[in-house]
């Protein structure tokens, strides 16, 4: 039997339950169609449990380090099988919490395999069968999966994606993690905190290449501090899997071809999106290299066929998913009659960035480079950790913060972050940007002391010559 | 202490307004919320909610006052409790009855010296991001007269990039920023004008009708107008509309021709995008949406209410969404954003049997489609003489901005479109 619905929602990530969730509140009749586990990657094999990796990996850390701070911790080691337990069941908790949400905004959950069968019909196959479902809408929300090396296939063995990677039986003695943007960087940096000798292979001329070029630079220095070898302008020849590891013939910036041995490889080179077979170019959806064209509310060139997140252009990031999923909802009460709702598109600058490797990375707007790239005659301040009290109290002298701004206007163009909890700071930029404040008002904002944000209020100083603590 | 009430800027544009009605007396209660007053403005008439509770002590403007500027003191209200200090030393006209009032005066607090302070500092607050305000400055652009897309109206960068051509908002262009509202071009026509002794009644121009006779004259004054005109058989889309009504009976909604007709200039529109366009000065705007403006006659004078994006909305959502309009158009009760901007306009005079005419584009606009009425005529179908339901519309271009041949291309595209009307729901 068939039910008819307002919305239904293909794929159950921050994007998709998000949307429903917002399309239910909004008075729509919903339903979401996930065919593994509610949540999607981000909470079950994405940036959840890899959060919760990543604080074991620090404990572990600070207590290797507890003399700095006049403690004394003695046969300190690491249990890797209840490091993966513990994540394990952080994202489990965070599962059953959106089963929680999806029951209390009354949003109907089809477990199964979704495929479009026409203008707002799906067909889900599940375990119990296949059904036909019927809406006025459907935002498409599939989301995307590791990309491959076309010459060694992931098995899970000793050649790993992010998933493998999460759940390792074992610790690798030597890894080898090709790519560096924030996916590999974080597991290279779980793994060598955990004791892993690693070497990350990067094919652009530097780490996390979307970042500032300061950042990039700040953190190369840093992790090889920490014992990592950095290839960058680098690039995997051959990888020769065999039972006792892997032989990799690595070609460096010079052009000459290195072999080195590794235990395991984790390939985190991208992701491809996931739109094939769910019937969307045999309704009129045509893909652009695998992506889903929209505009900016997720419409796309088939009426009441939306899409979200990571089937879409970039940037691939849960936060970015669910905001579009609250305007592709919006947007759609809207079409539905619904006048109270005013959907305001996505400003893609404006969309924060972070990677919780050690040092941690943030960053919100145009880089230095890219701001200059696009005209624009700036002011740049830069304030570092070791001028900030806050910061020499928790023995985190390392790292900075820089600010971007168009000289002419005093916009706030971007902003970039490197040290501890960053990652909790972008914020204050980011609520400025989406506010369009200018140097002025950051300026008059009363930081609270000690803590790191006066760090963002000396590099907004800094930018016009007026930092105060250095 | 007593609050001030000052006349609100009820929209971007507004610098006077008519008090047309008080809907609270001196002496009244009033809580946050409740209806003041009705304020006539350039466009509609609109309720004044009170903020603060209180009790008035003043009206201090005549019912029926035109051109109140915008930050006049229009009421004053006591706040609950306080005793009310203004009453007592100023009392307005009330104090009669009770020849002993005066007595307790001598008693009372040093409070009174405090002057009222306004709780906003100057008129009505504008709401504009720190960079808005800063582009404005730089520029020169008051921001009172650019309307905000930000959230909540909030003016933001783009309105002010925006406003570089000057026309963002429908209305704003007409007026130049430093000119009264009030000035402009009837009121001195009409007072040159001879009456050769003929008995008449004189009725004074309300700000709809101030607003029309502006725009309108800007447009036929400064667009070159060109004129197409076609005939539509309409049987087609008569029986699809039979048939819809028939499939949507359930549901409560009931299609009329003319939504059918407001989708099919926005198909039409989709299909020729050159027309979908706005002449800006140095830049011509080509719009990525179709917001049709759908002339409606209200009791005050026509208005335009919009359906946004009515190209990919479905006729019945365009039906639903125009009911709700036109009777807010009727009530006088559209909000500015539900009546400026659009991207092409729709005049329908068919139901007065009206069989072709030529409408004036609506500014900033290039065209606008001027419907006749359907009438059973005889037309010549495969070589023979029959009988079939025509009617007859001319598209008036802004020919700056829209060639003869694209404006026949969406005449043509609005033809085929109603004459295969199953495009219309697909």
């Amino acid at each position: 039997m068939s039910e008819h619905y307002d919305l239904i929602v293909l794929g159950s990530g921050p994007g998709g339950y998000v949307a429903a969730i917002r399309a239910s509140q909004l008075g729509l009749k919903v339903a979401i169609v996930e065919r593994e586990l509610l949540g999607g990657i981000c909470l079950n094999w994405g940036c959840i449990p890899t959060k919760a990796l990543l604080r074991s990996a620090e404990i572990l850390h600070y207590m290797q380090h507890a003399k700095d701070y006049g403690l004394a911790a003695e046969k300190i080691s690491a249990d890797l099988n209840a490091v993966v337990a513990r994540s394990r069941g952080v994202a489990k908790q965070l599962n059953q919490g959106v089963t929680h949400l999806m029951k209390k905004n009354k949003i109907a959950v089809h477990m199964g395999t979704g495929v479009l069968k026409g203008a707002g019909k799906i067909e889900v196959s599940g375990e119990k069968g296949s059904e036909t479902i019927t809406a006025k809408h459907v935002i498409v929300a599939t989301g995307a999966r590791a990309r491959d090396l076309p010459f060694a296939l992931a098995d899970g063995n000793r050649v790993w994606t992010y998933r493998h990677a999460m759940t390792p039986k074992e610790l690798p003695s030597k890894l080898l993690v090709i790519g560096s943007g924030a996916i590999g960087i974080e597991f290279a940096s779980f793994y060598n905190d955990m004791g892993a000798e690693v070497t990350v292979v990067e094919m652009l001329d530097r780490i996390v290449p979307v970042e500032d070029a300061d950042v990039s630079a700040f953190l190369e220095k840093a992790l090889k501090k920490q014992g990592m070898t950095i290839m960058t302008g680098a690039g995997v020849e051959a990888l020769d899997v065999g039972k006792g590891g892997i032989k990799a013939r690595l070609k460096g910036k010079d052009g000459k071809v290195v072999e080195a041995e590794f235990s395991h490889v984790i390939v985190a080179i991208g992701i491809v999106a996931n739109t094939a077979d769910i019937g969307l170019e045999a309704l009129g959806v045509t893909l652009e290299r695998g992506i889903v064209p929209v505009d900016p509310y997720g419409r796309t060139a088939v009426p009441g066929v939306w899409a979200i997140g990571d089937v879409t252009p970039g940037p691939w990031l849960a936060h970015k998913a669910s905001h579009e999923g609250v305007t592709a909802a919006e947007a759609i009460a809207q079409e539905l009659g619904n006048t109270e709702v005013h959907p305001h598109g996505l400003d893609r600058n404006n969309i924060p960035g972070c990677t919780y490797c050690h040092p941690q990375i943030a960053s919100v707007g145009l880089t230095e480079a890219k701001a200059k790239e696009a005209g624009y005659t700036l002011k740049v301040g830069t304030f570092p950790f070791i001028g900030n009290g806050k910061a020499i109290a928790l023995g985190e002298a390392e790292g900075f913060i820089k600010t971007v701004f168009d000289a002419k206007t005093g916009e706030l163009l971007g902003a970039h972050m490197i040290g501890a909890e960053v990652t909790e700071l972008i914020q204050g930029y980011v609520v400025g940007k989406t506010l369009e404040t200018t140097e002025a008002e950051l300026m008059q904002t009363v930081f609270p002391h000690p803590t790191l944000s006066e760090m963002m209020h000396e590099s907004v100083l800094a930018a016009y010559g007026r930092a105060l603590h250095i | 202490m007593s609050i001030e009430i000052k006349m609100p800027a009820l929209s971007p544009t507004m610098e006077e307004g008519k008090l047309a009605k008080w809907l609270v007396k001196q002496g009244d209660t009033v809580a946050a919320g409740d209806i003041l007053a009705e304020i006539e403005t350039d466009k509609a008439t609109m309720e004044f909610e009170a903020i603060d509770e209180g009790t008035v002590t003043s009206l201090a403007v005549a019912e029926g006052a035109e051109g109140v500027k915008v930050g006049t003191v229009i009421a004053t209200i006591s706040p609950e409790g306080e005793v009310p200090a203004a009453k007592a030393a100023a009392p307005v006209a009330v104090a009669a009855p009770t020849p002993a009032a005066p007595a307790p005066v001598a008693t009372p607090a040093p409070v009174v010296a405090k002057p009222a302070q306004a709780p906003a500092a100057s008129g009505a607050r504008v709401f504009a991001s720190p960079l808005a305000r800063r582009l404005a400055a730089e520029k020169g652009i008051d921001l009172a007269g650019v309307t905000g897309t930000g959230p909540g109206g909030r003016i933001v960068r783009a309105d002010i990039d925006g406003y570089a051509g000057g026309n963002a908002p429908a209305l704003a262009p007409a007026v130049p920023a430093a000119a009264p509202a009030s000035a402009p071009v009837p009121a001195p026509v009409a007072a040159a004008i001879p009456d050769f002794g003929i008995p008449y009644e004189a009725e004074k121009l309300n700000n709809v009708r101030k607003t029309i006779a502006r725009r309108l004259t800007e447009a036929k004054q400064t667009i070159p107008h060109i004129y197409l005109s076609v005939d539509v058989r309409l049987d087609a889309l008569l029986k699809l509309r039979g048939d819809l009504n028939k499939a949507l009976e359930g549901e409560g909604v009931k299609l009329s021709v003319n939504d059918l007709v407001i989708k099919a200039l926005a198909r039409a529109l989709q299909r020729t995008p050159k027309c979908n366009v706005s002449f800006a000065g140095e830049e011509l705007r080509k719009f990525s949406r179709v917001d049709i403006s759908v002339a409606v006659a209200a009791p005050t004078g026509l208005i335009t209410p919009i359906i946004v994006d009515a190209g990919s909305k479905a006729i019945s959502q365009i039906s639903k969404e125009m009911k709700a309009l036109a009777d807010k158009a009727r009530e006088g009760k559209l909000q500015p954003h539900e009546y400026q901007g659009g991207t092409a306009s729709l005049s329908n005079l068919g139901m007065f049997g009206i069989k072709q005419f030529d409408a004036v584009i609506n500014p900033p606009q290039a065209m606008i489609l001027a419907v006749g009425a359907g009438e059973q005529r005889p037309y010549v179908v495969d070589g023979a003489l029959a009988i079939a339901t025509v009617m007859s519309v001319t598209g008036s271009f802004d020919h700056r901005a829209i060639d003869g041949a694209d404006g026949a291309a969406l005449m043509q595209a609005f033809k085929d479109i109603v004459e295969n009307p199953l495009a219309l729901v697909a």
